[in-house]
């Protein structure tokens, strides 16, 4: 088609990297909504600070602390390295590190909302009908949630995509490793000649976002209560 | 005996206490907004912890502070309409009708779905959701999950205040077509002098203490 094969290779990494970052993101980022949705503790202004942070740093920084604790020698970096032999550092996984870091206060933002708007008062309705904690909460919390975890996969992999600060800070520029769009088109950028390349793979991240952006609202339609569907737009 | 209550609790700044022990059939609780007669049915069905006291229906103790007795409210198997209804808004009436009776063991159904949406007169609404239901359905609804579920008792808070004149005679008839039919001990909440009159077989009046 209109891409040649190293591009379609860069295509390629940069939506295994968003999802890869996404779907390991997405229980964490579940968890910690859930907790700032429901618990309440001395000490959460400052996790609802903490999980914020990377929307507002500078994302050269994160890739800054990544680099520091993922290095060789760094805490976390020695203690991969020491019980499976592996590094992040220059990697695909570091790349979607990276990424999932940066999506992390987008997705919980979203599925926080979504847990707000329901009234635990169903979850009370479920328990006196013999419905378990658990069950309470497969059955009522987690459908009830569903069009924000949708939304919010789909703002951590729009996001994801667009991934750069950290991600070059981090685990460097790597073709077919590390390289993502982002990183792609600015390499291209500093080659004169280059610009047919930049023209197209700009194209395919548009492409891509608008995708992304279609399908989820595609897929949040008509799972709502009928009170009103589900928006991700 | 019926219910066999006596808790202490607090509900924002004001303390309640509470006791009463009643007979078989149909206790209606009543007393001025405020008194906690809410509290008391959220208290029986699990969703409030006392601080102190015993609650015992049917000769099963569900809390007691002193015996170190707190039941889950899945194991107490209390069937509970609530005043605002809570079904659920993500699943059919359908689904709300079967969500406690799957879950419910066999020895404790006391009637069939079908039975159910007969004695309701719920057969046309099973595919609908709630929020398409008008008031007088969806407490139908509420009454039909509730007795679904396999109850050992039931709690009706304020199953009449919502509806009119008509609606309310419908629900009524329901209310005294279950007493009839089953041997559940029933406690309702209610404002209404003439509905307690007609339905209860005892009044407990709470007052503010």
């Amino acid at each position: 088609m209109l891409l040649n094969g190293d591009e379609w290779g860069i295509v390629g990494l940069s939506l295994k990297v968003s999802g890869v970052a996404i779907v390991c993101a997405l229980p964490l980022a579940f968890a910690l909504a859930h907790v700032l949705a429901r618990a309440s503790f001395p000490g959460k202004i400052m996790l609802d600070a903490l999980v914020h942070l990377p929307l507002v740093l500078p994302p050269v920084v994160i890739g800054w602390v990544l680099l520091i604790a993922f290095a060789p020698a760094g805490p976390l970096g020695a203690l991969l390295a020491r019980w499976f032999g592996v590094t992040l550092l220059f990697r695909w996984a570091g790349a979607a590190l990276a990424a999932a870091i940066m999506a992390m206060p987008l997705m919980v933002r979203s599925i926080r909302l979504s847990l707000e708007a329901i009234d635990p008062r169903l979850e009370a309705a479920a328990r006196t009908l013999g419905a378990g904690p658990l069950g309470s909460f497969a059955t009522i919390t987690l459908p009830l949630a569903r069009p924000g975890v949708l939304a919010a996969l789909v703002l951590g992999f729009a996001r994801s995509l667009g991934e750069f600060g950290a991600t070059i800070t981090f685990v460097s520029n790597v073709p077919g490793e590390t390289g993502t769009l982002p990183l792609a088109i600015y390499a291209a950028l500093q080659v004169p000649g280059q610009e047919a390349t930049v023209w197209r793979l700009a194209l395919v991240s548009v492409l891509l976002s608008l995708g992304a952006l279609v399908v989820s609202e595609w897929l949040v339609r008509g799972t709502g209560t009928g009170e009103r569907d589900g928006h991700v737009l | 005996m019926s219910f066999d209550v006596a808790i202490d609790f607090v509900r924002g700044q004001r303390r309640f206490s509470t006791r009463f022990a009643t007979g078989a059939g149909i206790t209606a609780l009543c007393g001025p907004s405020g008194v906690g007669k809410s509290s008391v049915l959220a208290s029986i069905a699990g969703l409030l912890r006392p601080d102190a006291g015993h609650i015992i229906v049917g000769g099963v103790s569900l809390f007691d502070r002193a015996g170190g007795v707190s039941l889950a409210p899945e194991h107490r198997a209390c069937g509970i309409v609530f005043q605002d209804l809570r079904l659920f808004p993500h699943l059919t009436v359908e689904a709300n009708l079967r969500y406690g009776e799957r879950r419910a063991p066999a020895d404790r159904q006391i009637i069939d779905f079908a039975e159910t949406v007969a004695l309701l007169e719920i057969g046309g609404l099973l595919r609908r959701r709630p929020v398409t239901l008008s008031g007088g359905e969806a407490q139908r609804v509420a009454i039909g999950r509730a007795l679904l579920a396999g109850p050992r008792f039931l709690l009706l808070d304020e199953p009449l205040a919502a509806l009119d004149e008509d609606l309310r005679e419908g629900i009524m008839t329901v209310i005294e077509r279950i007493r009839a039919q089953f041997a559940l001990p029933m406690m309702l909440v209610s404002h209404a002098v003439d509905q307690v009159a007609r339905l209860a077989d005892q009044v407990v009046e709470l007052t503010s203490a």
